[in-house]
């Protein structure tokens, strides 16, 4: 596998049951000399029900590229197609957990999971009743009214998660959500996701640097060239069945195998990566 | 350091403090005393005349005017200040335009406007509403824009993918993040109303704790000045603590409650 299998990939998938495609998606940033493209030229499929890593050396434009799936930012080149249609301004089909702190730090944990179901229209005893069935489901039942710079890390991404989810949204965008967190909290958080995830299989893209995550998460691993001017070079399955469990994934037979092979493109991507920047 | 101990140690400033004045302006120290009484009064003397403002309830109706002065600047300000940071911050280039004025307003010293306000407003209360309202409306002004200007845009971005319309942003991140920032200032700005309603007193009024100090200068009463001055910091004080409680009310969600002071 390399890069013949991602011409090979992006045809594959049938447009209908496509949740997400990057076609040829270029963005550029206006910077004091001219425009910068920190991704040129990228394309990717996710198809409906699968869960997609993308792992790149820092800076490479992993969530840049999330933010054109999200509809955050309109790419100067190329298109984003949502379950056939093309995108234009927000992917309402789409919710994002961010990686930094996006809760409403005025909001108790309950109203900023209900706040989803409110502007929506529904009405604000349902909606909270609806909130607290995913506190509870998140493991955070007893913290529906604390706020949140009350809450841990850990628990912050947990309330990220159920505001995010109780949209019920068919497609998942994720920026390295578990990056600020410690290691255990990491494995525990995984895990959550991959349970919640099972429950009704959404499309999920999940950006991340962790390479050993993206493989315990993923259906798919793809991999992004260091920037600038970024784009897809890899592209793998990961053969490894479900139900997982994060801390014990890494002792299944081929999760060496596949790190292996995928480490050796991207320490490549990673050293480049440190020569351009100067670090 | 425990609740206790830190009053004490307020109180016994103020002890040392008040001993110290009468001492220098009661103990002859080589045949002469240290502060002459008839520029620095003494303790007792100053007591004394507070004493008499209360027991004969005149000072009641000075309190009551300068607190009714403070509060409607307060509350017309922060109004003001609130609509027109809010206006200025969503659409900046009203606030382009406006920029170089807002600055020259800001930086006139209010007391120069106090005569100009009594010509228009006379001698009664809202010529000292207009003075507290034009130093109120710039400090709630500034914060609020600030607070909308600077709201985090990775909760916007929450915000936009959750799916909130432009009314519903307003509702829910500009306008919290904009009060949390009014809120923060909320000392200064009670403060500043409070300076507006005194100054304007004691330049042309009729009646409030700025007429009282005003009227006791004008007689050489140096009793009477200092006993204003206590009265007014006592009031101020008393204000203060209200607004913390206010303050710790509507300020749950903050990490610490900060008292910026702008």
């Amino acid at each position: 596998m390399g890069e013949a299998a991602v011409a090979e990939k992006s045809g594959s998938i049938n447009p209908a049951s496509r949740a997400v495609g990057l076609n040829g998606v270029t963005i550029a940033f206006t910077v004091a000399n001219g425009t910068y493209n920190a991704v040129e030229q990228a394309s990717l499929s996710v198809a409906d029900g699968e869960f997609v890593s993308i792992v790149g050396p820092t800076g490479c434009g992993k969530s840049t590229l999330l933010n054109a799936a999200a509809g955050l930012i309109a790419p100067a080149a190329g298109s984003v197609d949502v379950f056939g249609r093309t995108l234009t301004g927000l992917n309402h089909d789409a919710g994002y957990l961010f990686q930094s702190d996006a809760l409403f730090p005025w909001k108790t944990a309950i109203d900023n999971v209900a706040i989803g179901l409110e502007i929506a229209g529904v009405d604000t005893a349902e909606a909270k009743r609806r909130a607290q069935e995913w506190l509870t489901r998140v493991g955070l039942g007893n913290f529906a009214n604390r706020y949140p710079h009350m809450l841990s890390g850990g628990q912050r991404k947990r309330v990220g998660l159920a505001q995010v989810l109780i949209r019920d949204p068919k497609i998942l965008l994720m920026d390295e959500p578990f990056g600020p967190l410690d290691a255990q909290t990491r494995q525990i958080m995984g895990n959550l996701l991959l349970d919640l995830w099972s429950a009704d299989k959404k499309a999920v893209l999940f950006v991340t640097h962790d390479l050993e995550e993206a493989i315990a998460l993923s259906d798919r691993v793809v991999i992004m060239s260091a920037g600038p001017a970024s784009h897809i070079i890899g592209d793998w399955k990961v053969p490894i069945a479900r139900p997982r469990d994060i801390s014990e994934v890494k002792l299944e037979k081929g999760f060496h195998e596949l790190h292996r092979e995928i480490w050796n493109m991207l320490k490549a991507e990673v050293l480049k990566g440190y020569a351009q920047s100067g670090a | 350091m425990s609740r206790i101990t830190l009053l004490t140690l307020q109180v016994l400033v103020a002890v040392v403090a008040i001993a110290i004045w009468h001492f220098a302006t009661t103990v002859p120290v080589f045949g002469r005393l240290l502060l002459p009484p008839f520029f620095f009064s003494n303790p007792f003397d100053v007591a004394e005349r507070i004493y008499k403002w209360f027991y004969t309830g005149s000072v009641w109706r000075h309190l009551w005017i300068t607190l009714a002065e403070s509060t409607l600047a307060f509350v017309i300000g922060s109004l003001g200040g609130a609509l027109v940071g809010f206006w200025f911050a969503r659409r900046p280039i009203v606030a382009a335009v406006f920029d170089p004025y807002v600055k020259m307003m800001n930086a006139l010293p209010r007391v120069v406007l106090a005569p100009i306000f009594a010509l228009w407003l006379g001698l009664g209360i809202w010529s000292k509403v207009a003075l507290g309202f034009t130093l109120v409306f710039f400090v709630v002004f500034f914060n609020v824009y600030q607070g909308v200007k600077e709201v985090s845009p990775t909760i916007l971005a929450n915000a936009r993918m959750l799916g909130m319309n432009e009314r519903q942003l307003m509702r829910n991140v500009y306008w919290p993040s904009a009060l949390s920032w009014m809120f923060s200032s909320l000392h200064t700005s009670v403060g500043f109303a409070v300076v507006g309603a005194v100054v304007g007193e004691y330049l042309g009024s009729a009646a409030g704790l700025g007429y009282l100090i005003q009227q006791a200068e004008g007689v050489f009463d140096v009793a009477g000045v200092f006993a204003g001055m206590f009265v007014l910091s006592a009031f101020v004080i008393v204000i203060d603590v209200l607004v913390s409680m206010v303050e710790r009310r509507l300020l749950v969600w903050r990490p610490t409650v900060g008292e910026a002071r702008a």
